[in-house]
């Protein structure tokens, strides 16, 4: 494939990722879609999306409204089948054995998600953060749950902040701060791929920053795939890009090469801003 | 982690079936009770039912024509007296009235309709019964008609409230004064709503019986006018079925069947003219 | 082309339209029958209130609070005390409650989270319909069917397993407080499965996929996510149905066995307020009798007014916290 041969000539631009360079060999597809269609009732949503993220790096997925971005990340954790009426063909396949085959809620732990407005449980911070400890039969006790609490909230930076009211209601927080504790919930455990659905749409710039840092510290555990509207964020944060348009991936490659020198006029039209 | 994914799978399949059993039991009720009114009432029905009075005791023939008119009586005064005054209510509450003083209206409607409707009977004996000095028909109109204002308003309301602006509107624009644009306009565009919530609201007072035992009372006769007691079916089908005589429970039965008949039927009825709709009061 | 200049006098004032021109137009006449109409509803509603007290108030300044402590009703003697009444109302009420919810919650959360929507419409509909029976249908189906059934089964069985508690103990003839209790439950099953099933709906959405998403499967979502979000306006449904079974006449009083008196035992016949109202308020000889039994009512009054306002503002709450979201 075309976009391959793309991929492989990465070592040409000089702001690629570290691990990328020193391994001069580029990272496993962690997670990769084959001939995904997509449909909600008898409207096609998503056509033939050939693509695939690679381990520890992180993959933004772009285009205008309705293109199908957030359509195609909800079917990564097979969040679409909580809709009825849909259905897909294809694979989709994580470590190269196909989800759609296997027990949903075990995907669901290896894939994980954060929505894009923020949705913590009406329970405490550190009860919205170990929920998923505990639905899941977590075999450690008291102390071993508060371990896993801690390092999920210091990864999704928020620990400091909330160090001294874990047991007060998860709703006492900011906006911003209820993302981030999104984060750490999804983060307690420990998915290998984590998705994003326009995370920060609805967070001011600084609340933002907070979170693109924290997912520059992620990425060396969790492969990351970030679906934004946000083009300036697209090309601060991610690695590779994905473009989509019209229910389609009409572009993958690196972020620069997206953002510089795309091959497709649509891309182009796209990035340069005439059309939104 | 273990994911324990057996056993969450066990427990989600056991929980849809329990949950499903309890779905199925109370669905089976409904189709229990019709079951039975069918079957035993059915099978006392005849047409001297409909068309004799109460026997005395120990006779065997006797009908329940004059309850069956006396409902009829008594219905029709609780809709004329219940049914304007909801509509002009809910008419008030959705097009007139302010935020303030609306809120206050339907927190008093629904405390009226919260009341149980032993007490509402309570009320009109004391307020009517006594200072007429006998029972009434009339008495057991004004306590059913009592009942039937609260659900009447809410749904009065609810249904213009989704007539979209914008008919008002168009009609104001075309120099309707207010009161015409509501009558031309935006009455009719809820009708059929408010017409389904009429009914269900005579379905619900057509059932009650505490309510009439002091205000209309009973009686083994014909009951002209409105001024004397009267039977009524709900009524007779309480004293037939507490009373010891095999013939009188048999009349209970096919009472029971003629009154659920009924109230389902307009249920039905107005619950699916409405289903494409959307507020439906609940008693 | 000349320019139109339109008069003066064509123009409406910039004032709203002025008094007279919407007298004339029937707008203030509309106004004051409308207004009429609600205002209607205020004066009935504080009437009930007004003569529930002015009538009660013979028995009410008899007996003051002790009323509602007393145990004897001796209308010979013109002793009353509403004890036996209260206990009956409140013990068979929850009796009901203790079946109901389980039950009602149960297809609440089939119909709510489980069942495909087809199914879940048609079955709400069934509900509904059955939450249209008449009272004495009811009570028909309890003193025929219900009461000879417990008599000859369901007792015996009852009592071989667990006759051993106080609550069990006794004779059973039939009417009882047990019989009313189911009666009751059955009747109020279908308001709290109507009332907790669009609590249920309105949770919002993102609630159930957050937690879908950490892997918890379906039942997991519902007991530890979407019950949890939907607690108060469940919480306001028992309140609804609670003030409903206190408030039922007919039923209760066709199986209860009418019989005023407290006993430790489920299995005795007992009273109700609402019954002891039906069938004494046409034989009260005088007028303290009257009086107590009007207070009677007014006691039940004032405790479904405070339940069903309490109800309200639970359900309220649970649909507005979904809406925010």
């Amino acid at each position: 494939m075309s976009q391959e041969g793309r991929v492989h000539s990465s070592r040409v631009t000089p702001s690629e990722s570290v691990e990328e360079k020193k391994a001069d060999v580029p990272a496993p597809k962690k997670l990769s879609t084959e001939n995904l269609d997509f449909y909600y009732g008898t409207f096609q949503a998503l056509q033939n999306i050939n693509l695939y993220f690679r381990e520890n790096h992180i993959t933004a997925l772009i285009g205008p409204s309705g293109c199908g971005k957030s359509t195609f990340l909800r079917t990564l954790n097979r969040m679409h089948e909580t809709v009825k009426g849909t259905r897909l063909t294809g694979q989709i396949l994580l470590d190269g054995r196909d989800i759609l085959k296997e027990d949903v809620n075990a995907v669901r732990l290896k894939v994980g998600m954060v929505f894009q407005r923020s949705n913590p449980f009406p329970k405490s911070i550190f009860e919205n953060v170990a929920y998923g400890l505990r639905v899941n039969g977590f075999q450690g006790g008291k102390a071993a749950i508060h371990a896993v609490v801690e390092k999920s909230l210091v990864k999704a930076a928020l620990w400091e902040e909330v160090k001294d009211k874990l047991h007060e209601s998860a709703f006492g927080l900011s906006g911003g701060q209820q993302q981030r504790l999104c984060i750490a919930r999804a983060l307690a455990v420990e998915p290998e791929v984590l998705l994003l659905d326009e995370p920060c749409s609805a967070l001011d710039p600084i609340a933002t920053a907070k979170i693109e840092d924290l997912l520059f510290g992620l990425k060396s555990e969790t492969t990351i795939v970030i679906v934004t509207h946000n083009m300036q964020q697209a090309a601060r944060v991610s690695d590779f890009t994905g473009f989509f348009l019209l229910g389609k991936m009409i572009e993958f490659n690196t972020t620069n090469v997206i953002f510089q020198n795309p091959v497709k006029k649509e891309t182009e039209d796209y990035v340069t801003g005439r059309f939104g | 982690m273990k994911p324990s994914s057996a056993i969450k799978n066990l427990v989600n399949y056991t929980m849809f079936a329990v949950t499903g059993l309890c779905t199925v039991i109370a669905v089976g009720i409904l189709f229990f009770i019709l079951g039975y009114l069918v079957y035993n009432g059915g099978k006392s029905l005849s047409l001297s039912f409909f068309t004799n009075l109460p026997a005395p005791v120990g006779e065997i023939g006797g009908g329940m024509a004059n309850a069956i008119v006396g409902s009829g009586k008594v219905l029709l005064l609780a809709t004329l007296i219940g049914i304007p005054i909801g509509f002009l209510g809910g008419v008030y509450l959705s097009e007139y009235s302010t935020e303030r003083i609306a809120f206050t209206i339907r927190y008093v409607t629904d405390l009226l309709n919260g009341v149980p409707s032993i007490v509402i009977g309570i009320v009109v004996y004391t307020v009517v019964v006594h200072p007429m000095g006998h029972f009434s028909t009339f008495a057991g109109g004004i306590a059913l008609g009592i009942m039937m204002i609260p659900i009447s308003v809410r749904s009065t309301e609810e249904f213009l409230h989704a007539v979209p602006q914008s008919l008002r509107e168009a009609a104001l624009a075309l120099g309707a004064p207010k009161w015409k644009a509501i009558v031309t306009v935006v009455i009719p565009a809820a009708m059929r709503g408010i017409i389904s919530g009429t009914m269900l609201d005579l379905a619900r007072v057509a059932g009650e019986t505490a309510p009439l035992l002091f205000t209309a009372l009973g009686n083994q006769f014909w009951s002209p006018g409105w001024n004397r007691p009267s039977a009524t079916l709900p009524v007779m089908i309480y004293s037939y079925a507490i009373s010891a005589y095999e013939d009188w429970h048999r009349q209970a039965w096919a009472a029971g069947f003629i009154l659920l008949t009924l109230v389902l039927l307009i249920n039905i009825v107005a619950r699916l003219a409405l289903s494409r709709g959307t507020y439906v009061p609940r008693g | 082309m000349t320019s139109v200049t339109v008069p003066q006098s064509a123009l409406p004032p910039r004032r709203a339209q002025s008094f007279i021109s919407r007298l004339k137009a029937g707008e203030e006449l509309a106004y004051a029958i409308t207004l009429t109409a609600a205002m209607t509803i205020l004066l009935i509603t504080a009437l009930v209130l007004y003569e529930l007290v002015a009538q009660s108030g013979l028995s009410r300044h008899k007996f003051g609070w002790s009323f509602l402590f007393t145990s004897t009703w001796d209308p010979v003697a013109g002793n009353f005390g509403a004890l036996p009444f209260i206990y009956g109302t409140v013990v068979t009420s929850i009796l009901s409650l203790l079946i109901a919810i389980p039950l009602g919650l149960g297809a609440a959360i089939f119909l709510a989270e489980m069942a495909p929507p087809r199914i879940s419409n048609a079955m709400t509909f069934l509900i509904e319909l059955l939450a249209a029976v008449p009272s004495v249908i009811y009570g028909l189906l309890g003193i025929f069917i219900l009461v000879p059934a417990l008599q000859k089964n369901i007792v015996p069985a009852l009592k071989s397993v667990l006759g051993s508690l106080p609550i069990f103990q006794g004779a059973f003839y039939g009417v009882s407080v047990f019989s009313a209790g189911i009666v009751l439950s059955v009747m109020i099953v279908p308001f709290i499965i109507s009332v907790s099933r669009e609590v249920l709906l309105s949770v919002a959405r993102d609630q159930r996929e957050a937690s879908l998403a950490l892997g918890a499967s379906q039942w997991q979502t519902i007991w530890r996510v979407v019950l949890p979000n939907a607690s108060t306006g469940i919480m306001g449904s028992v309140f609804l149905a609670l003030a409903r079974a206190l408030g039922e006449t007919m039923a209760v009083t066709m199986v209860i066995g009418n019989t005023p008196q407290i006993k430790a035992s489920l299995l005795a016949p007992g009273y109700s307020i609402a019954a002891i109202i039906a069938n004494e308020f046409t034989e009260a000889t005088n007028d303290l009798y009257l009086s107590a039994l009007i207070e009677l009512g007014l006691v039940l009054f004032g405790v479904t007014f405070v339940l069903n306002g309490l109800a309200r503002i639970l359900i309220m709450t649970t649909q507005q916290n979904g809406a925010h979201k």
